[in-house]
């Protein structure tokens, strides 16, 4: 599997012993100039003003500004909708990680044997991956429709009545999380497929000699114990999609019906795209990436783990 | 010989159970996608109701899809897709491969340092700095433009790590024997290393397309002109507009934008599905 390869790269050592020439050194000086320049002026230089922007009243085209310090932290620490946005975004991310790995591995699973039939369902579960995710919010939109629905009209086949999904309160957080679930979990089933076929068969052969003949008490030892890493690798990364989430909010129902939707990302744009309180956006989007900070190191870590697992 | 009888019924039952299982999940999983084919051939009085068929009765094709040629840019959104995400590749492509190849076989002062910022810049996800780039690019004058939709992303610190893991596994011999043919630096790059490089710089390259050609953050930011609009901002604008209400024309409209992706996915997909498993680091 590649991208373990990849992935275990940054532990290792990057210096060579070879002797420095001056000649090498302009060459080399050369080749990075361009992308040395363009991390200074696109990464590095946004994220020390992103920082400094926090600490002001700026507004987008005004004037006059002001030092404010920490003040857009104390207005954010105190405003309830702030919060709801941090808990929605959470329970979202739990919702659509659970759902996404869970369906992942199973189907990763369910896939091992199927023979001639195995890429064509590969490729069915992964297309989803490759859609462009607002379009298809747009036809889960419609599919959602309370009148005309499909999802009414299926539900409605099994007792259940019609709902105004996206509209209510209470489901259209549920109903964001379905639609991001049924876009990721082709993509953990691919990390999964590939985690699988990793594990040597004559593991499954020693088990069953063993007396581990059913295949559920095969999974348990051989399958979960070696699976791990993969697993906490992919719950990981679709922790850190998830908290990506924007598209569908925008699209669907702009944080909407009365903040039920309401989310980090959505709540920056908003902050600094529609009121223009720049200020205030750039403190939500430095409690953002101290967020994926977190989540990143995180998975730095888990990648160094992941490393045995081959 | 009873057992094998047994066992061999038993992994039959099993794979009936399995594969019924994967058919119903591929059925839901497909199904936005063949609603969407299926409502964007039929004529409003067939999707305005609760009488769901899968078939129109009567094909209403040619003038949703005309309609939404007709209704908006259609053509134009494709085309700024294609010409965004291919600047978006080439940009990241003539900037990362040199220093990626420096990073990995060249010694110079200040590469652990400038290592150490691309991996900083792994942990950092774009939207985070979205708000300065913003102010930056109207600053300049450059907002709702080409340059606005391109310019941030010209960088891939992503593209570098990943093109500097590969150009380290690839042997030392290379690059000394072409530098005592006496080849200059960026003649190595581009004619030993970039030929030797086929399945990483694919693999980036689908990584890279993906993205860009799906966004929907960036541009909603950057750009306001629908003439700039890429085809997420051309569907959604759509919806927005009064013909969303069409549900025929709106979903021939979401046909059109997903499909371009989604047939090169289809010609090429054990590419894909390697590609982006390749680069899962992300």
């Amino acid at each position: 599997m590649t991208d373990m390869t990849i992935a275990s790269t940054p532990a290792a050592p990057i210096a060579t012993d070879r002797p420095r020439r001056p000649h090498e050194e302009r060459a080399a000086w050369g080749l990075v100039a361009p992308a040395a320049t363009l991390i200074v002026v696109i990464l590095a230089l946004p994220l020390i003003v992103v920082v400094a922007l926090s600490l002001t009243d700026y507004q987008l085209g005004a004037k006059l500004w002001r030092f404010v310090g920490l003040a857009n932290y104390a207005d954010l620490a105190k405003d309830p909708v702030f919060w709801r946005s941090i808990a929605n975004t959470a329970l979202y991310a739990v919702a659509v990680v659970a759902g996404s790995t869970g369906l992942g591995l199973a189907v990763a699973l369910m896939l091992q044997g199927t023979g001639a039939l195995a890429p064509l369902w590969r490729t069915i579960f992964f297309l989803p991956v490759m859609a462009s995710l607002v379009a298809m919010a747009i036809v889960w939109e419609f599919m959602l429709h309370p009148t005309f629905g499909l999802v009414n009209a299926v539900l409605g086949l099994v007792g259940v009545a019609p709902m105004n999904w996206l509209q209510n309160g209470a489901t259209a957080l549920p109903a964001l999380a379905v639609i991001g679930v049924w876009q990721q979990f082709g993509f953990a089933m691919v990390l999964f497929l590939a985690g699988l076929s990793g594990i040597p068969t004559a593991l499954y052969d020693a088990a069953e000699m063993d007396g581990a003949p059913s295949a559920w008490a095969r999974f348990r030892l051989v399958t979960w114990p070696l699976l791990a890493p993969v697993t906490l690798f992919v719950v990981v990364i679709s922790t850190i999609r998830s908290f990506q989430v924007f598209d569908t909010v925008h699209a669907l129902t702009r944080g909407g019906p009365n903040k039920a939707t309401e989310v980090l990302l959505y709540t920056m744009y908003a902050e600094g795209f529609e009121f223009f309180r720049t200020g205030r956006a750039a403190a939500i989007a430095v409690v953002f990436v101290a967020a994926m900070l977190v989540l990143t190191l995180t998975k730095v870590l888990v990648v160094e783990k992941r490393i045995p697992a081959r | 010989m009873t057992r094998l009888v047994l066992s061999s019924r038993r992994i039959t039952v099993g794979a009936v159970v399995r594969n019924a299982t994967l058919l119903a999940l591929a059925v839901v999983t497909l199904a936005p996608f063949v609603w969407m084919v299926s409502t964007s051939l039929k004529a409003p009085d067939e999707i305005l109701t609760t009488d769901l068929h899968l078939w129109p009765h009567r094909f209403a094709a040619d003038e949703n899809y005309s309609r939404a040629f007709a209704a908006v840019p259609l053509g134009r959104y494709l085309l700024n897709g294609v010409i965004v995400t291919a600047t978006i590749l080439a940009l990241q492509l003539i900037i990362a491969v040199p220093a990626a190849f420096a990073l990995a076989k060249s010694e110079f002062r200040g590469r652990r340092l400038l290592f150490g910022a691309v991996l900083f810049g792994l942990l950092v996800p774009y939207h985070a700095i979205a708000v300065p780039l913003f102010v930056g690019l109207h600053a300049l004058g450059l907002l709702d433009t080409y340059a606005a939709l391109v310019t941030p992303f010209s960088i891939s610190v992503f593209g570098i790590f990943l093109m500097r893991q590969f150009f380290q596994s690839l042997p030392d011999d290379l690059v000394d024997a072409a530098r005592m043919d006496g080849m200059s630096e960026l003649a190595i790059v581009w004619r030993v290393m970039v030929p030797a490089a086929g399945p990483a710089i694919s693999a980036f390259a689908i990584f890279s397309a993906v993205a860009h050609w799906n966004d929907y953050f960036w541009p909603l930011i950057a750009v306001s002109s629908d003439t700039l609009f890429t085809p997420p901002l051309g569907v959604v604008a759509f919806r927005n507009d009064d013909a969303g209400t069409n549900y025929g024309v709106l979903m021939a409209a979401a046909t059109v934008i997903v499909t371009p992706l989604v047939a090169a996915f289809l010609l090429a997909q054990r590419r894909f599905v390697e590609g982006i498993a390749f680069t899962g680091v992300k």
